[in-house]
């Protein structure tokens, strides 16, 4: 690249001489070559991430259409049938209506979940004592059910948004803290003693070594809150009397009109909002944390 | 070194875990100086409470009787493992330290180059850990380490997984970066011919309970190695005294 190259482009403006390239013109600069190859490594690389989540989609649909074509199973619309009702309830504004109440009920849980949650981690890991009473009692909320908590809820708070949240709360709490103090309980002796040994103690010691140190067990403790979180919600949203404008509603009027591809097309949104926020929230965190340490990431999400 | 002060004394030091007929003692009766910019080196076998003996030194664990007096501060560790966090880079690593030491944030950066170059890493800055070799790991290590600003340090067989060339060559470095901080070391290692070419002091110590035994005084500082006759013969004797003190330990 000419230094006059260099410093018009710097400058903004055109060195003399030089014609107004179009946007179609092609680039014959080396930086125009680079530019272009990297982008085409960055499109293999998604390439690569994406195809493999969309052939077993396609798998799944293509066995899903022949059990339809078969007539193996005399309930089940075709993959088609699905996709249309999908399209109307968009078309209707139910679908996206439903998409953002749900999806905003789940992050103000989840904020809820991971704002109690991590630091109910972290006391259980510094003060010993409270793990002995408390950590039995959250492992046996993590293997309860949230249809259990439903009733429970709507006992104790009425029909109400109120009794939703508190299922989430229920269902992501105990998964976040047994996740992160299972992730403090792994940070290396050694790391810690080194931090000691430079007067990183106490509120230090927790910011600048603890809570990096097991930085990658919090992404997989708050990875599975959400999960968890995200199918408690659907529990109580499909639970609830009176049903909350969200996913768990159209799936609630699938159910009471018996209409199986409604009900599929539900799921299909329920699955896809998973698949997204996995894909597109948790794996790259996770993947940046784990290379940032040298550590070795699954290609996947 | 008798006209310089001591800047750790460690006085009838024992260290036992357990309590009944469960209770086992590891170090006992320990008692040692380290002068001002003193280099010691503590060999004996495995087992024989060196490292114990330099964590109650650095305060990472308590002793359960007698006194262990640090006058410089709290001592800078470094350990087997580098123990740098992986989470942050070469220069980071160091600039943490200068942080908790209370260095001012504006200085952190440029001190952290300038000790990252005197231990020959000036370019390594923005290196991460994993992306480092053992040896330059342990550069780190020591670079961190003198961070703290200490005029102690303590080294717990920092050495022990490097091949030795490259444990040849950080002898040198560490040599000439104590010589010119008048840093003094308390260096632990199960390695004679290390001890004898790093240390002013050699102090051996007993298996089960440690209990120092024998000290020789090196007085070998202006040829440093094992190389000489003076230096190799005083390998072999402490060799042969430590060969004797672990027969006496099986013994037992």
């Amino acid at each position: 690249m000419p230094a006059v190259d260099s410093a018009a482009r710097q400058s903004g403006a055109r060195p003399a001489g030089t014609a107004r390239r179009t946007a179609d013109a092609p680039r014959t600069t080396r930086e125009g070559i680079v530019r272009r190859g990297r982008t085409g490594e960055l499109l293999l690389r998604a390439a690569g991430r994406v195809l493999p989540g969309c052939s077993a989609v396609l798998l799944v649909a293509g066995v899903w259409q022949l059990i339809h074509l078969l007539g193996l199973s005399p309930v089940l619309p075709a993959p088609s049938a699905v996709l249309r009702d999908l399209s109307d309830a968009w078309s209707a504004g139910t679908l996206g209506s439903g998409l953002l109440h749900s999806l905003g009920r789940c992050l103000a849980g989840f904020a809820a979940s991971a704002a109690v949650g991590a630091p109910l981690g972290l006391l259980l890991h510094r003060f010993g004592f409270l793990r002995v009473p408390i950590a039995p009692v959250l492992s046996a909320f993590q293997s309860l059910p949230a249809a259990v908590l439903v009733p429970i809820a709507v006992i104790c708070l009425g029909t109400s948004r109120g009794a939703v949240y508190m299922v989430v709360l229920l269902g992501a709490v105990p998964s976040v803290a047994t996740g992160v103090l299972s992730a403090l309980d792994q940070v290396p002796p050694l790391l810690v003693r080194a931090g000691r040994s430079m007067g990183a103690t106490g509120a230090a010691g927790v910011r600048h070594v603890l809570l990096p140190a097991a930085l990658p067990g919090v992404v997989a403790a708050l990875r599975q809150g959400w999960a968890f979180g995200w199918r408690a919600l659907m529990t109580a949203e499909l639970m609830t009397a009176s049903p909350l404008p969200g996913l768990g509603q159209m799936l609630d009027a699938g159910r009471r009109s018996g209409r199986l591809s409604l009900v599929l097309a539900a799921a299909v949104a329920v699955l896809a909002v998973g698949v997204l926020v996995e894909v597109g929230v948790f794996g790259p965190v996770q993947r940046r944390v784990l290379r940032a340490r040298g550590l070795p990431s699954a290609g996947g999400c | 070194m008798t006209g310089h002060s001591a800047v750790i004394e460690v006085c009838g030091a024992t260290k036992a875990y357990g309590t009944g007929t469960a209770r086992r003692v590891v170090l006992e009766d320990v008692h040692l100086r380290l002068l001002k910019s003193e280099f010691v080196c503590v060999v004996g076998a495995s087992g024989s409470g060196k490292s114990t003996l330099l964590h109650l030194v650095a305060g990472l664990d308590t002793a359960t009787e007698g006194r262990i007096g640090v006058t410089a501060g709290r001592p800078a560790v470094m350990f087997q493992d580098h123990a740098l966090f992986p989470w942050l880079t070469a220069g980071k690593n160091v600039e943490l330290a200068l942080r908790l030491a209370g260095i001012a944030p504006g200085s952190r950066r440029e001190q952290a180059r300038s000790l990252l170059a005197l231990v020959g890493l000036a370019e390594s800055h923005g290196q991460r850990v994993h992306e480092l070799s053992g040896g330059m790991r342990q550069r780190v290590a020591l670079a961190r380490a003198l961070a703290q600003g200490t005029d102690v340090l303590l080294m717990d067989e920092p050495f022990a997984a490097l091949d030795a060339v490259t444990r040849r060559v950080l002898h040198a470095e560490l040599l000439r970066v104590c010589a010119e901080r008048g840093t003094a070391v308390l260096f632990v290692t199960h390695d004679v011919g290390e001890a004898v070419a790093l240390a002013d002091r050699v102090v051996l110590m007993s298996s089960d309970p440690g209990r120092v035994v024998a000290e020789w005084s090196v007085g070998l500082r202006s040829a440093r190695g094992t190389d000489t006759p003076d230096a190799a013969g005083l390998v072999d004797e402490i060799t042969a005294r430590l060969g004797e003190e672990a027969d006496c330990s099986a013994r037992r």
